[in-house]
């Protein structure tokens, strides 16, 4: 059948005929272990992010403070490349951790964080907690999941802009006055239940507060500083998510009930797992999402024997997307297939649908 | 008022821990916490995931799929994505073995 991007559409899209193949909701893979192993590895603790926490935010005041003392010096520019990617590289990770409410045991740190880091990385915090919700039950199933990132046929110049960060964070700008004006779309209304759109509706008001205030700053000064260090790092410092959140599913099949099949794990150095969390381990987290960031290298090494073997490096994984990339742009059929393990004949817990 | 079924010995669930019961075509969760054992709906009420293989923490049982979470004394939904309580259930102990009121 002929792909089409309107297919990735939840409404009038493919999502219908998923769910005629059992694509939806359906019981996905998961590599067998203990209940104590489990437990021991679900378990939830304050300190580890409190720290990192503490050191990400460390981080961007140091670099914002580089970038203001070399305002107007041509050192302005790696100055500010480094605070925007400092702002809303690692806002990615943590936004995505504490949706899961996996980062802290204590809930309200996560909340919190939650909020903050969806502003720096400019996602629209219930949209997108419901949207990643759906991501987890329907990882890659067409016209269900909203955040496939490559959707075929690829259009280049979309993939580019969306990598470098034209495409996403100007969108949601978009999409929060929408919905600051008391609107949802039907799309998104078909995600989130009903319960919901007023706390959305809120926050999109919350963010349009604040850019009204940055935006009368800004007239004020007669100066467009401020928005270089609140506002346009979500654009400009978009890379480095990109960067390391593209090799999670590119080229992987679409509709397949397995994470192993439609998943990358990647190991990076320990600067790039701490600005990502340790989200490079992608196949592990999407079999247990329920683990947190610093138990997921320790996951790994309980499942890598039931998973395709793990990328030596981000090198090693686009040296296969990038060639992949081109192939899909003349054949939107074609997909990488990752090699599984022989069966162990393992039964699969967790997650079994009545 | 439905009578008590015996579900297993208290000392096959840990302490803040879950076990999974079925009974006919009903599934529960049943929770050993501070010494109490508690009973609820053994699937999540966002997404129909068995709420066993969830994380217990004091009295709160976590989704093990997308951070549902409840309160296992009165299943009330402590945020998104839960939304909707879980039922809950009467339970007891008598001589060392767990029993609840099911449906």
């Amino acid at each position: 059948m002929e792909r089409r991007r309107s297919d990735y559409r939840l409404i009038d899209g493919a999502g219908e005929r998923a769910r005629s193949l059992g694509l939806v909701g359906a019981h996905w893979y998961k590599s067998a272990l203990p209940r104590s192993a489990m437990k021991e590895l679900m378990a939830r603790r304050d300190a580890r992010a409190i720290g990192d926490t503490i050191l990400w935010y460390a981080l961007i005041l140091g670099a914002g403070a580089v970038a203001y003392v070399s305002l107007e010096t041509p050192w302005a520019i790696p100055a500010f490349l480094l605070y925007g990617t400092l702002y809303a590289g690692p806002a990615d990770s943590r936004w995505h951790e504490t949706g899961h409410g996996t980062a802290f045991r204590t809930r309200w740190m996560n909340d919190l964080l939650y909020q903050v880091a969806s502003f720096q990385v400019m996602r629209r915090p219930t949209v997108w907690r419901w949207s990643h919700a759906r991501h987890h039950t329907d990882t890659l199933v067409t016209g269900r999941d909203l955040e496939v990132q490559v959707q075929l046929p690829i259009d280049p110049l979309v993939l580019a802009a969306d990598f470098v960060g034209l495409k996403l964070a100007p969108s949601e700008f978009v999409k929060a006055l929408i919905n600051a004006s008391g609107h949802l779309s039907e799309e998104e209304k078909s995600f989130i239940p009903e319960v919901e759109w007023g706390r959305a509706i809120s926050e999109a008001r919350a963010w349009v507060l604040v850019y009204a205030l940055l935006a009368m700053l800004c007239l004020y000064l007669a100066s467009w500083i401020p928005l270089l260090f609140v506002g346009l790092p979500s654009i400009y410092g978009a890379w480095l998510y990109n960067f390391f959140g593209l090799p999670q599913h590119a080229c992987l099949p679409e509709n397949v009930l397995d994470h192993r099949l439609n998943s990358r794990t990647v190991k990076m150095n320990p600067v790039f797992r701490f600005l990502y969390w340790n989200m490079n381990y992608h196949v592990e987290h999407h079999m247990f999402p329920m683990v947190p960031y610093h138990a997921l290298p320790r996951l790994h090494e309980r499942v890598k024997d039931d998973c395709p073997p793990a990328y030596a490096s981000s090198w090693a994984a686009y040296r296969e997307i990038l060639p992949a990339l081109l192939r899909q742009w003349r054949d939107p059929e074609f997909y990488v297939e990752r090699p599984l393990p022989r069966q162990r004949g393992a039964p699969a817990i967790a997650g079994d649908r009545p | 008022m439905t009578d008590w079924v015996k579900v297993c010995p208290l000392g096959d669930i840990e302490e803040e821990d879950v076990k999974r019961f079925d009974r006919g075509e009903r599934t529960y969760a049943v929770y050993r916490v501070a010494g109490k054992v508690y009973a609820t709906d053994g699937l999540c009420t966002h997404e129909q995931v068995h709420l066993c293989d969830g994380l217990v923490m004091e009295h709160v049982i976590e989704c093990p799929m997308h951070n549902g979470r409840f309160d296992i004394r009165d299943g009330r939904a402590l945020g998104a994505p839960a939304c909707v309580n879980l039922k809950t259930y009467p339970a007891k102990v008598e001589d060392g073995f767990v029993f609840i009121q099911a449906d």
